[in-house]
């Protein structure tokens, strides 16, 4: 028998346009599990995603309204759509250059008005579509087309950046970690307000490649070698902690 | 057109700014969505409209930038609203992205250009016509937008309340062009007792993206009514879907963008004719300037001068045949700018064009009209 999430696809939009090995596919159904497991009425619900790879995990594959933007301005679309008709259940889904470089304000302002809203980062730390240039997200040292000797800036950590702001609800998690990543974001479509969700999800093209990953199975490997889950996390120096990834609920308030 | 419907506000004469009847008017067209930013000289409209549109029901957000509040009108009216946001040249300049998005999903939309002194902060108090090619050309690729031209705190008010309804008819962003000195004149305006209103053409099942004609307008669906609205930037077929490598899409969705507003061009397009019979001179002219313009020409006139006025109230598209239809000898275009309107002028007409331009920041009186009238 069929899993009953797929019922959400648009059939003729089939196969999807991902490279092999990417997470976002696994992203996607992810988020269509999680809505099944909701019983949210799919046709009350709104995708709105921006520019990049990320911005076609929703649209138009999900069978629901959906709304597919300019580049960084998913989050302020959404919060008019939103403002306008409480009724609909708003899912913004795109990538870490489109939410956190180009669409960095609009971010911050949607957590700190708390806006009743999901927002999935699909993190690869990478521009992916463009050709794989440097990310607001990509670690140090990484090598992309725009970083031939390594990056030299930090990433910025968009958990604690939406949480500083005010989100109401802040979560990490991978592609690696299915049934983890399908927990929260089962509470974030149930909690009332900014709902966020970094979903951290390997590019082998133009990551992996660069960074000397054998293939699109050791990067997923590699996520969970890093991942370190919040609870281990507390007992742990910072020094332990270096090269880490801390993933589970950071926020979770009013619920 | 539906029957009237009932003005919020009492009806009668209101001594009221610009920018006080714009958002009045907004109301009355049943504007139930602001976003915006503050600039000057418009913000007395979005202040208006955070206490006036929570009265009537509506929704009012100030917004993080100006990129982000043309963002939630878009993302509000394809969730059911009329609605707005106001702004001036440098705030113009940021939504002209989204500008182009609100275009190509074809989301009615108005916007108020506030225009000032430029170019980039300018003089942010000062009247000028800056904004009248940045809103035909300023967004990317081959559209068409429609712009009217107040000349009076009452036509502020009749404007906007077209702007609505043509926004609607078209599925495309409308602008009102005031300007600072427009925006603060204090004038009567007579607000009437109903408003015709045009309402959105539904079709439930029907394509919202294409329609058989090559110059149509189709139906416009809501988010949350169950049609599976799939709306993006990129070319798309009638459908929604993204087809970017098929020439024949790219084409047909180009030409209906620009056709289904160039082929309505004289539903669109309002004129005012003064004193245009037999004149041998015609001053071409919008906005406040057409008052200082209409004053020179009544006062050439009374010196035996055989002057014209066409004032024209629609900008975009542009009024290409009644300007072509002028039989004067030479067309004066007076602009609170270096020359904007006035090469569309020169580009339809064979006769002499004549600049009259003021950049100072300042109103145009009909002293400098009038010499140019006078300069034979």
């Amino acid at each position: 028998m069929e899993a009953t999430w797929k019922k959400y696809l648009r059939r003729e939009t089939l196969p999807l346009p991902f490279c092999p090995g990417c997470g976002h596919g696994i992203l996607l159904g992810a988020i269509l599990r999680a809505i099944d497991a909701s019983g949210i009425d799919i046709k009350d619900m709104l995708f709105v995603s921006g520019i990049g790879c990320a911005g076609w995990i929703p649209s138009p594959h999900i069978k629901a309204d959906t709304m597919h933007v300019t580049h960084g301005r998913p989050i302020a679309f959404a919060t008019g759509a939103k403002l306008f008709n409480p009724r609909l259940k708003v899912m913004v889904v795109s990538g870490d250059g489109d939410l956190a470089s180009i669409g960095g304000n609009h971010l911050i302002h949607a957590a700190r008005r708390d806006v009743d809203m999901v927002v999935i980062c699909a993190n690869n730390e990478i521009y992916g579509m463009t050709g794989g240039q440097v990310s607001p997200t990509t670690g140090l040292g990484a090598k992309t087309t725009t970083t031939l000797a390594g990056n030299v800036e930090p990433p910025l950590d968009l958990c604690r950046l939406v949480e500083a702001a005010g989100a109401s609800y802040v979560a990490r998690s991978t592609v690696f970690h299915l049934e983890h990543l399908i927990g929260i974001l089962k509470k974030a479509l149930s909690h009332k307000g900014f709902s966020f969700i970094d979903a951290l999800s390997p590019c082998p093209v133009q990551y992996g490649r660069r960074n000397l990953y054998a293939s699109a199975s050791e990067q997923l490997k590699d996520l969970e070698k890093r991942c370190i889950s919040l609870e281990k996390a507390r007992d742990m120096t910072q020094e332990a902690l270096k090269g880490k990834i801390i993933i589970g609920e950071f926020v979770c308030r009013g619920d | 057109m539906s029957p009237k419907t009932k003005n919020p506000l009492p009806p009668g004469n209101y001594f009221f700014e610009g920018n006080q009847a714009c958002a009045e008017a907004a109301i009355a067209a049943g504007c139930r969505f602001f976003a915006g930013y503050p600039i000057s000289p418009s913000s007395e409209i979005m202040e208006r409209l955070s206490w006036r549109l929570p009265e009537v029901g509506g929704v009012f957000i100030q917004m993080e930038d100006e990129i982000a509040s043309i963002s939630a009108v878009i993302g509000a009216v394809w969730a059911g609203a009329r609605a707005m946001t106001a702004t001036s040249g440098p705030g113009l300049s940021l939504m002209l992205e989204n500008i182009g998005y609100a275009i190509i999903t074809e989301t009615p939309c108005v916007i108020v250009d506030v225009q000032r002194a430029g170019p980039s902060t300018g003089q942010a108090t000062r009247p000028y016509d800056g904004d009248i090619m940045q809103v035909k050309w300023g967004s990317s690729g081959d559209y068409q937008i429609i712009a009217l031209a107040p000349w009076s705190v009452q036509e502020v008010y009749d404007l906007t309340i077209r702007a609505f309804n043509l926004a609607e008819l078209y599925r495309v962003p409308v602008f009102v062009m005031s300007d600072a000195a427009l925006a603060h004149l204090r004038e009567d305006c007579r607000i009437p007792e109903g408003v015709d209103i045009v309402g959105r053409k539904k079709a439930i099942g029907a394509p919202h993206f294409g329609t058989e004609g090559p110059a149509g307008v189709p139906p416009m669906a809501s988010f949350g009514e169950g049609e599976g609205l799939i709306l993006t930037g990129s070319t798309h077929d009638k459908f929604g879907y993204r087809k970017t490598q098929d020439p024949n899409i790219q084409k047909c969705l180009v030409d209906r963008l620009n056709e289904k507003v160039l082929s309505n061009a004289k539903e669109i397009i309002q004129t005012e004719e003064h004193f245009l019979k037999g004149a041998e001179t015609v001053v071409v002219a919008y906005g406040l300037v057409a008052r200082a313009a209409l004053a020179a020409v009544k006062e050439a006139r009374s010196v035996g001068i055989n002057v014209g006025l066409l004032r024209l109230k629609t900008l975009w598209p542009f009024p290409k045949e009644e300007i072509r239809a002028l039989r004067a000898r030479r067309i004066i275009v007076p602009e609170l700018n270096r020359g904007q309107l006035v090469r569309e002028v020169e580009r339809v007409t064979k006769v002499e064009v004549i600049y009259v331009n003021r950049v100072d920041g300042e109103v145009m009186g009909p002293g400098e009209i009038l010499e140019a009238i006078k300069r034979q």
